[in-house]
């Protein structure tokens, strides 16, 4: 016999999680598409969504896509701003996001993708080879779909290798439009990926969307159909864009 | 996979459903304790979020071969002692009665526990130094050994504190 086993009062686990950083917290943030929310924990940025939901939108939405509470706080602490301007920015450095709730195909289709540079385009397919599953082109573009945290993992630096666009999850391809703009990449001038370019002078192919390739001079560009032909000419794939 | 050993792995992976395992004992313990529910959920939270604080500081190989239980019996106790402390109010306490005759704990336990309502009230006429023994042993679910491990205290000196708790608590209903 023992005495009666207590029930703990609801919600200590939550408060407990709370007090020591691995609960969800969420705070407005500015972007350059607008105000988002953006959610953290001790682990890192779990949700960024766009902020026209309103708050009791976002709590919604993180417990449909999370499956975790999620507690407004003042502001964005500095060193998830920090992560996320990092990331803008084009600097490397580690991600910190939270993406435990992924499959791991998802997680590696965002931990690859958060490697692209800023001022750079990939097209699915590159994302789909880089991760060692090179016909799993549509579940790539699923995955970058359903990215929990757009921005902080650039899902809007991979297109359709035709060379327009594509879909954008956070707020629309006209999002996707201005950010590809604003780090420099040029959209309208993006030639569909048939193909790789090299330089005669460095002896490296490139896909042609590579900020390398890209300056590469009129009068050294050698085009080639193929990595097969390229290498045929002693060509070696350029160590940026991986083509 | 034993909880300690996935604590050792991924602390913060593996913390949620430590404290999930243990809210209920260590939360019975501190109420028991601190004979006040809103206390008690207090005392338990900060239970967690030091044991969290001293557990991200700790080499894997000393998570794997922690004793979750005792060590957390033990920090409730500092905690609910700390907060009584720094609170100034003190459970009252009453003289313990000088005769008490050798009677079957679990028959004793069962009497004076069935109404729990009654039980705060009757805790609080015990004497801290009967209180938690106890408690452990009782509320918590120590084992005699645990319980004279985390308090201090000789095994022999433990039992005899149980069974005269228990005969006060009795006598008192």
């Amino acid at each position: 016999m023992q005495m009666e086993i207590e029930k703990a009062p609801a919600g200590m686990v939550e408060n407990v999680l709370h007090a020591v950083g691995l609960a969800d917290e969420f705070a407005r943030w500015s972007s350059p598409v607008g105000e988002v929310f953006v959610a953290w924990n001790r682990r890192g940025i779990s949700r960024l969504t766009l902020a026209d939901g309103g708050e009791a939108g976002f709590t919604d939405d993180f417990a449909r896509v999370i499956r975790r509470p999620v507690r407004p706080a003042s502001s964005v602490p500095s060193r998830v701003a920090a992560a996320l301007e990092r990331r803008l920015s084009g600097k490397g450095g580690p991600t910190f996001a939270d993406l435990r709730v992924l499959t791991p195909f998802e997680q590696d289709v965002l931990t690859c993708t958060a490697e692209i540079p800023a001022g750079e385009a990939r097209p699915y397919g590159w994302v789909a080879k880089e991760i060692g599953r090179p016909g799993a082109v549509r579940a790539v573009g699923t995955a970058l779909k359903h990215n929990p945290v757009p921005l902080l993992i650039p899902c809007h630096r991979v297109v359709r290798s035709d060379g327009t666009i594509g879909e954008y999850a956070l707020g629309g391809p006209g999002n996707k439009r201005l950010l590809l703009t604003l780090e420099g990449v040029p959209v309208d001038r993006l030639a569909p990926v048939k193909g790789f370019v090299g330089s005669d002078t460095t002896r490296v192919f490139c896909l042609p969307w590579c900020g390398y390739g890209r300056r590469v001079m009129d009068k050294h560009r050698v085009a080639f159909r193929s990595r097969a032909e390229a290498e045929a000419a002693g060509y070696r794939p350029c160590r940026r864009c991986r083509p | 996979m034993r909880l300690t050993d996935r604590l050792a792995a991924d602390l913060d992976g593996a913390f949620e459903a430590f404290v999930r395992a243990h809210q209920d004992a260590v939360y019975s313990a501190a109420l028991r304790l601190t004979l006040r529910p809103a206390d008690a959920q207090d005392a338990a939270q900060d239970v967690f979020v030091r044991a969290y604080k001293a557990l991200s500081t700790w080499e894997p190989e000393r998570i794997r071969s922690l004793e979750a239980k005792p060590w957390l019996a033990r920090i409730t106790l500092n905690v609910v002692r700390n907060r009584a402390r720094s609170n100034g109010r003190r459970p009252e306490t009453v003289p313990l009665s000088a005769d008490v005759a050798g009677t079957d704990a679990t028959d004793a336990v069962a009497d004076v526990m069935a109404d729990a309502d009654d039980v705060l009230g009757r805790l609080a006429a015990l004497p801290d130094k009967y209180r938690a023994p106890v408690v452990l042993r009782h509320a918590y679910g120590l084992s005699y050994e645990e319980v004279a491990d985390v308090l201090g205290r000789p095994v022999g000196t433990v039992k005899a504190q149980v069974s005269r708790a228990l005969q006060t608590l009795k006598e008192s209903s």
